[in-house]
């Protein structure tokens, strides 16, 4: 049967190749070298829509599905309540079949909904200027350090020994192409490096802890350096935004906000900075205008930073982002708005507390830190995790994060609005039996 | 599209409104911390479900996508999305896992991604794929970092100097400085092809690697292919390849054959995820073994029945807090178990025919400045109609009011006043035969009446925009009190 996608019938094939004058469409290949082509490729044998929808399916099922299994995991990515309201409109096939808005008039839809995206971002973290959104918290905290680095002319970077480790890696990775070096520091360290062009703290750190920030704020700035924040979108509703304790650039994995796991990806790296920092930034912005009739329009604008126009002398080589990710953001953070995304971090608040409460009575386990904390904390187990989590499981519970490299025994557990009073109360029952 | 009224969400925010209802706390309330931790106002929307719904479909309605109609936006291979690839990404036990769930409660997203890096290293005739990229910019970032790590570990970290054609993509360059490398220019020949002599000419002890598009992005296969890899190899660098017009060779011909060492893909594009208004992409890189060491982490291991993630040897490092873009992946999955040998073969052929169809059909029409057979897309000149006073930038805008999505314009570089057409293997005859018919009718216009082309367009949502005005004073959000 024909391929539904390719609408040429063997007639079209015909009638065209004699408009063209070929005589078959092999002729159109002959710049290609005869012996590179028509090589054989060993690829498995088509499947239609009926029969693959079948089999992948049944791979889907083998997964640990978390709408079957109680998640108590978090580390950067979230499980929080997405209302339908999201899925349906970025289902809506004029956004998600659109390319970049390079073409303004045939793209006011994207474009006004990323114009959104930036001002509802920029309420969100009490920070001036947002871009469209990067890949992920981890490339957007990359980019920004190197950001940090064009602004002082500097070479090296400090960083927190509480940032997430995956974070410290890619910002590693995006380092060592331009052969910075990167410092990672404790907590408690009392003097920068040398001539670092920033700071980079997560807030809550990657235990889940809040940390003082004021402290590394004043720490950075009397050194010449930025502070650079990564933040949990969610956490805002309730605390401290980064706008508000001086951050010239806060960075996030914006995902908790309307989007599913994904197993990780897509995600959504939100970028803010200050008004000063603009011309310096990384990524697609888009701004107001008007049109020929003084009607009020948005365009792509800013674009002598990028990489089409700037070449390489671009602010960053990134292209594609993650539009589809912002516009679920979007709608999420309008859906919720003021009142319910500060429902949703307060729920976070009082159920993770409830559970380390709960957790840290039972014998043999307490909490690793001490300082006030979100939705996630470290707890010290009296057995091995990889032991404890696997009991979990036989219970369709996936547990907390195995940090016992960092913490011994230690389990970093999340606790979202999705956990019910039932599931937490069965978790504390489960490991005071084990 | 359609013309509506212009409003913000702010607008239709009021008191006491609500987009969403949450349960009740169902435990004990904890004491809030001390109150330099808190926020002090949080000032964002109140909007009911239904206003916020209708704000969103009059945007969508004021929007141009692939199921809209023909977009032929050249280099971008904006092609049909089949329907159910979206319905598949979303099973539950797909959608809804958790990236450091442990691998043995994930064994079919594990055997998924597995597959999928076997699957396109066959397709691009490399040795083994990282699927960590999120994007194509970042493959080409996986490949220049490779590119580094490989002569750093042959004690050459002095090869900085990265060859580039001029009719390359932005990201080439932006890439080669990312990655601290210095970026030559090779000039294209008088047949658009890359001028052999420049490059033996810039190769030398310093040379990391040539970047090349294939077939470039003048739509063009250069013959030359195996003089280049044969001399890049010789001077010791690395052939490195852009795969974004890959949708050309799909089933047909193989990177890995042609000498690259490395390539990066586009699966929202070749591979048929749709572009989502600007991503999410997912940007694979396939290398042969010289570079399967520094692939980028993580990479999916296979060991008897069991799937992990590991980290190569000497990798590059990561990319990304995930394994890269997984909804992504299992639309690319799908796309190539769905189609299977032949029919990706079909689909470079068809994409090739369609593409010289135009290409034969606007001739008389348009200025070819490479009057030869084309790949899966063609690139006019719009010179004939600048003579006239008619730009370039005004025949896309007038395409619009013709119902049709502008091609790329401007792009490449090297063509003045390009024009560049990639209609893709899912259009049909009759689509095409209409586009034609207006590129036709416009040419006309440019001839007859140029000032219809310069206030065009005239039935879009709105009208042409002030660029310059908006990067001039920047207007980036709107603020709430």
């Amino acid at each position: 049967m024909p391929s539904p996608y390719i609408p040429n019938t063997d007639q079209d094939r015909a009638s065209m190749l004699r408009d063209i004058g070929a005589g078959s469409v092999a002729e159109l290949f002959q710049d290609i070298p005869a012996r590179f082509r028509d090589v054989p490729f060993h690829l498995p044998p088509p499947l239609t829509e009926l029969e693959l929808k079948g089999e992948m399916s049944e791979l889907s099922r083998q997964n640990a599905c978390l709408d079957e299994y109680v998640c108590f995991l978090g580390a950067g990515y979230y499980r929080h309540f997405v209302p339908s309201v999201v899925g349906h409109i970025t289902g809506r096939s004029e956004f998600y079949t659109t390319y970049t808005p390079y073409q303004p008039e045939a793209s006011q839809g994207v474009l006004q909904a990323i114009y959104e995206y930036q001002s509802l971002v920029c309420q969100l973290t009490g920070m001036e200027v947002s871009n469209a959104g990067m890949y992920d918290g981890g490339s957007a905290a990359a980019e920004a350090s190197l950001m940090a680095c064009r602004i002082t002319g500097r070479r090296n970077i400090a960083v927190l020994s509480t940032v997430n480790l995956r974070y410290r890696e890619v910002i590693g990775t995006y380092g060592r192409g331009q052969d910075i070096t990167m410092h990672e520091l404790p907590p408690d360290f009392k003097e920068m490096p040398d001539k670092c062009a920033c700071l980079v703290v997560q807030q809550p750190n990657f235990f889940g802890y809040f940390e003082d920030v004021a402290r590394y704020a004043k720490l950075a700035h009397d050194a010449g350096a930025l502070l650079i924040v990564i933040f949990d979108p969610i956490s805002l509703g309730l605390f401290r935004p980064p706008g508000s304790y001086n951050a010239d650039v806060a960075v996030a994995e914006g995902q908790p906000l309307g989007n599913p796991l994904n197993f990780g990806g897509p995600g959504l790296g939100i970028f803010t900075c200050r008004q000063e920092h603009l011309r310096q930034m990384p990524g697609r912005i888009v701004g107001q205008t008007i049109d020929a009739e003084g009607q009020t329009g948005y365009v792509l604008t800013m674009a002598t930073r990028e990489q089409h126009i700037r070449r390489e002398r671009a602010t960053s080589n990134i292209c594609t982002n993650e539009a589809l990710v912002a516009l679920a953001a979007t709608v999420y953070l309008a859906a919720m708005g003021k009142n319910g995304l500060r429902r949703v971090a307060e729920l976070c608040y009082h159920k993770a507390h409830y559970a380390a409460e709960n957790i840290s009575k039972l014998k043999g386990y307490s909490l690793a830190f001490k300082q006030p904390f979100f939705k996630e904390f470290v707890v010290r187990c009296p057995q091995p995790l990889e032991k404890i989590n696997r009991i979990l499981r036989k219970e369709k519970i996936i547990g907390g994060l195995d940090v016992s490299h960092m913490v011994d025994n230690g389990m970093l557990l999340c606790v979202t609005e999705m956990n019910s009073r039932q599931e937490i109360d069965r978790l504390v029952s489960i490991l005071g039996s084990l | 599209m359609k013309k509506s009224k212009h409003y913000l969400l702010p607008d239709i925010s009021r008191p006491e409104k609500a987009g969403c209802r949450l349960p009740e706390l169902d435990v004990p309330a904890t004491e809030l911390p001390s109150g330099e931790l808190m926020r002090q106002e949080l000032v964002l929307l109140e909007v009911s479900e239904v206003e916020l719904v209708r704000y969103f479909t009059s945007l969508s309605r004021k929007n141009y996508g692939v199921d809209t109609g023909f977009y032929p936006l050249g280099s971008c291979t904006m092609k049909y999305n089949p329907k159910w690839h979206e319905d598949i990404a979303r099973f539950p036990g797909f959608q809804d896992i958790h990236p450091y769930q442990p691998a043995e409660t994930v064994p079919g997203a594990m055997q998924l991604m597995s597959e999928l890096q076997e699957l396109l290293a066959e397709i691009t005739g490399m040795d083994a794929t990282s699927l960590a990229p999120m994007a194509g910019a970042q493959g080409e970032l996986a490949g220049l970092l490779m590119v580094r790590a490989y002569h750093r570990s042959r004690g050459q970290d002095h090869r900085r100097k990265i060859l580039v054609p001029d009719s390359a993509h932005g990201t080439n360059p932006a890439t080669a400085a990312m990655c601290g490398l210095e970026v030559k220019t090779i000039p294209s020949n008088g047949d658009g092809n890359l001028d052999l002599k420049s490059l033996a000419d810039l190769l030398d002890e310093e040379s990391a690697a040539l970047t090349l598009t294939m077939p470039t992005t003048l739509g063009l296969f250069d013959p030359q292919i195996s003089e280049i890899s044969a001399i890049v190899h010789e001077r010791g660098g690395l052939l490195i390849g852009d795969g974004a017009n890959l949708n050309s060779l799909l089933g047909k011909v193989k990177f890995g054959d042609l000498g690259f060492d490395c390539v990066q893909l586009n699966l929202h594009k070749t591979f048929s995820t749709p572009h989502g208004g600007g991503g999410p992409g997912s940007g694979p890189v396939c290398v042969k073994t010289i570079l399967a060491d520094f692939l980028p982490s993580p990479l999916v291991a296979k060991d008897k029945k069991r799937c992990q993630f590991i980290s190569p040897p000497r990798t590059i490092g990561r990319l990304g807090a995930a394994g890269g873009n997984f909804g992504v992946m299992v639309k690319a999955y799908a796309y190539i178990r769905s189609l299977g040998a032949e029919g990706l073969k079909e689909v470079s052929e068809n994409a090739v025919l369609n593409a010289n169809y135009i290409k034969e059909k606007l001739k008389p029409h348009y200025q070819l400045p490479y009057d030869r057979t084309c790949m899966h897309e063609v690139v006019f000149s719009g010179k004939r109609q600048k003579a006239k006073g008619v730009a370039t930038l005004d025949i896309a805008k007038r395409l619009l009011d013709y119902g049709f999505h502008p091609p790329t314009i401007y792009f490449p570089q090297v063509v003045e006043e390009a024009i560049m057409i990639e209609p893709t293997e899912t259009e049909s005859k009759e689509t095409l035969d209409a586009f034609i018919e207006a590129m036709v009718e416009i040419a006309a216009e440019a001839e007859h009446s140029p000032e219809q082309l310069h206030g065009a367009p005239h039935s879009t949502p709105v009208r042409r925009l002030d660029e310059v005005g908006a990067a001039r004073k920047p207007v980036l959000r709107w603020k709430m009190k």
